[in-house]
């Protein structure tokens, strides 16, 4: 979806409103994820907060970065390096609890209540 | 196969059309920043582990850092992200003005962001909350002046009272009236007070205190080191409920460590920079490391963007751009949207820790 009605050069020129809008909404999700903080919700804080930078990710790679207007290869490379790094941290994950739980005394204290030392 | 002579000099000679530059040119930034996204992860990974292993030291740690610079900074780069997405959009229209202007005032955000993380940097330098053997102890320039006597007296210039009102600390103040209280004393009434002082404390503050005191009669080294044990336990107990600390985790390990493992308590003695003591988490410099990798690697990200901003900026004043041709101005956006969307998951990865 590029149009050249109203320039010559290449690529989508994005409306200011759309612009506007972003930053208004990039603003308001910046307050929450403080806001968030302010209550207690366990270990749903952390995945608030990550959800909301996701959002916020989202609207500035589509809007500020023009991906929504992009050819989908663009939208592959950006989706495929997300995938890889979600392979990669998710895979690290899986075993953290092998991190030398053991080897410094008092080095994971948290783990070593999982394994019943 | 387009004759070479109907180029216009913005289009490489092996391109056939501008349509295919830009196309390609947009293609081998987008490759770069998944490169980058690649970099920055090898860092969040760290981060992850360290966390899901460590709640507790990202819990303690977390609240020497400013949220509100934090936060301000999140702000100042949102901002400067806006400005660049109207900088690229001026210079597509080829205006050279604004397109300046706008660029201009993207830099002047990164200076701004920089700016305040100076002030966040030199705050944490001054008060040794640096990485590996660079960390100071915190605690230790309040609470312990029996385990950490030799060392105190060169920590003078950072008055506590001033300490605990700059972080924000919890605890810091009544630790400190605990401290006094231990000091006159000695041996178990000592830890009495110490208790006592804390009890009547500010209920947030009050396993904090109590634990500082527990410190403070274990260090006199006028009991035997079951004793000694015994009042780090106690210390856990009363830590257990603090609700700022909040972490559930934290105490409750804290707690199931001093219970079933009364061995590990020897290493406040082993560990020579006094970490180790259960109420704090130990390693706490590591949390410090990966803040600063994590936040040095982005500021130089920040410092390569403006550089590459700098760069279009005199381009765009020279008149190299114009409606037909500004994929450099695109480009170089592209990259500072890359920045601003890390910090997005730094800021509350780092600063927001509940």
């Amino acid at each position: 979806m590029s149009d050249h009605a109203e320039h010559s050069g290449p690529g989508h020129i994005v409306s200011p409103m759309i612009l506007v809008g972003t930053l208004v909404a990039l603003l308001v999700l910046t307050f929450i994820t403080v806001a968030v903080t302010w209550v207690n919700l366990g270990e749903f804080n952390l995945w608030i907060a990550m959800i909301i930078a996701t959002i916020k990710a989202a609207l500035v790679v589509l809007f500020f970065m023009h991906l929504y207007w992009d050819k989908p290869i663009i939208g592959i490379v950006f989706v495929t390096s997300l995938l890889l790094v979600a392979l990669f941290i998710g895979l690290s994950m899986t075993d953290v609890d092998q991190v030398a739980p053991q080897r410094i005394p008092d080095y994971a204290p948290a783990v070593q209540q999982t394994t019943g030392s | 196969m387009s004759d070479h002579s109907d180029h216009p000099s913005y289009l490489g000679h092996h391109y056939d059309t501008v349509e295919q530059q830009f196309d390609s040119g947009k293609l081998g930034m987008w490759l770069f920043l998944a490169t980058e996204i690649l970099l920055f992860a090898g860092l969040f990974c760290a981060y992850a582990i360290y966390r899901k292993n460590h709640p507790e030291v990202f819990i303690y740690a977390h609240q020497f850092l400013d949220k509100q610079l934090g936060g301000i900074n999140t702000l100042v780069l949102i901002t400067s992200s806006f400005t660049m997405a109207m900088a690229v959009r001026m210079a597509q229209l080829g205006k050279k003005q604004a397109t300046a202007g706008l660029l201009a005032l993207t830099l002047l955000g990164g200076v701004g962001f920089l700016g305040i993380k100076a002030v966040e940097y030199e705050h944490k330098w001054k008060h040794g909350l640096l990485w590996g053997t660079k960390y100071r102890d915190q605690d230790a320039e309040h609470a312990a002046p029996g385990e950490h006597g030799g060392e105190h007296g060169t920590d003078g210039e950072a008055a506590p009272g001033e300490h605990s009102l700059r972080l924000g600390l919890p605890g810091v103040e009544v630790a400190h009236a605990a401290e006094d209280a231990g000091h006159g004393a000695a041996g178990s009434e000592a830890a009495a007070d110490g208790e006592a002082g804390a009890g009547g404390a500010d209920h947030a503050a009050s396993g904090d205190a109590a634990a500082a005191g527990a410190e403070t009669h274990a260090a006199d080294g006028t009991m035997t080191e079951a004793a000694a044990t015994g009042a780090e336990g106690i210390g856990d107990e009363s830590l257990e409920p603090a609700p700022i600390i909040g972490g559930e985790a934290m105490p409750r390990s804290g707690l199931a460590h001093g219970a079933s493992q009364p061995q590990g308590m020897a290493a406040p003695a082993e560990a020579g920079e006094g970490h180790g003591t259960d109420h704090k988490p130990s390693n706490v410099h590591i949390f410090f490391g990966i803040y600063f990798l994590m936040t040095g690697l982005h500021g130089l990200h920040v410092i390569a963007g403006m550089g590459a901003i700098s760069w279009v900026l005199v381009r765009t004043l020279r008149g190299d751009f114009s409606a037909e041709y500004s994929t450099p101005v695109d480009l170089v956006g592209l990259y500072w949207h890359l920045v601003d969307l890390v910090w997005i998951y730094l800021f509350p990865l780092l600063y927001l820790i509940h």
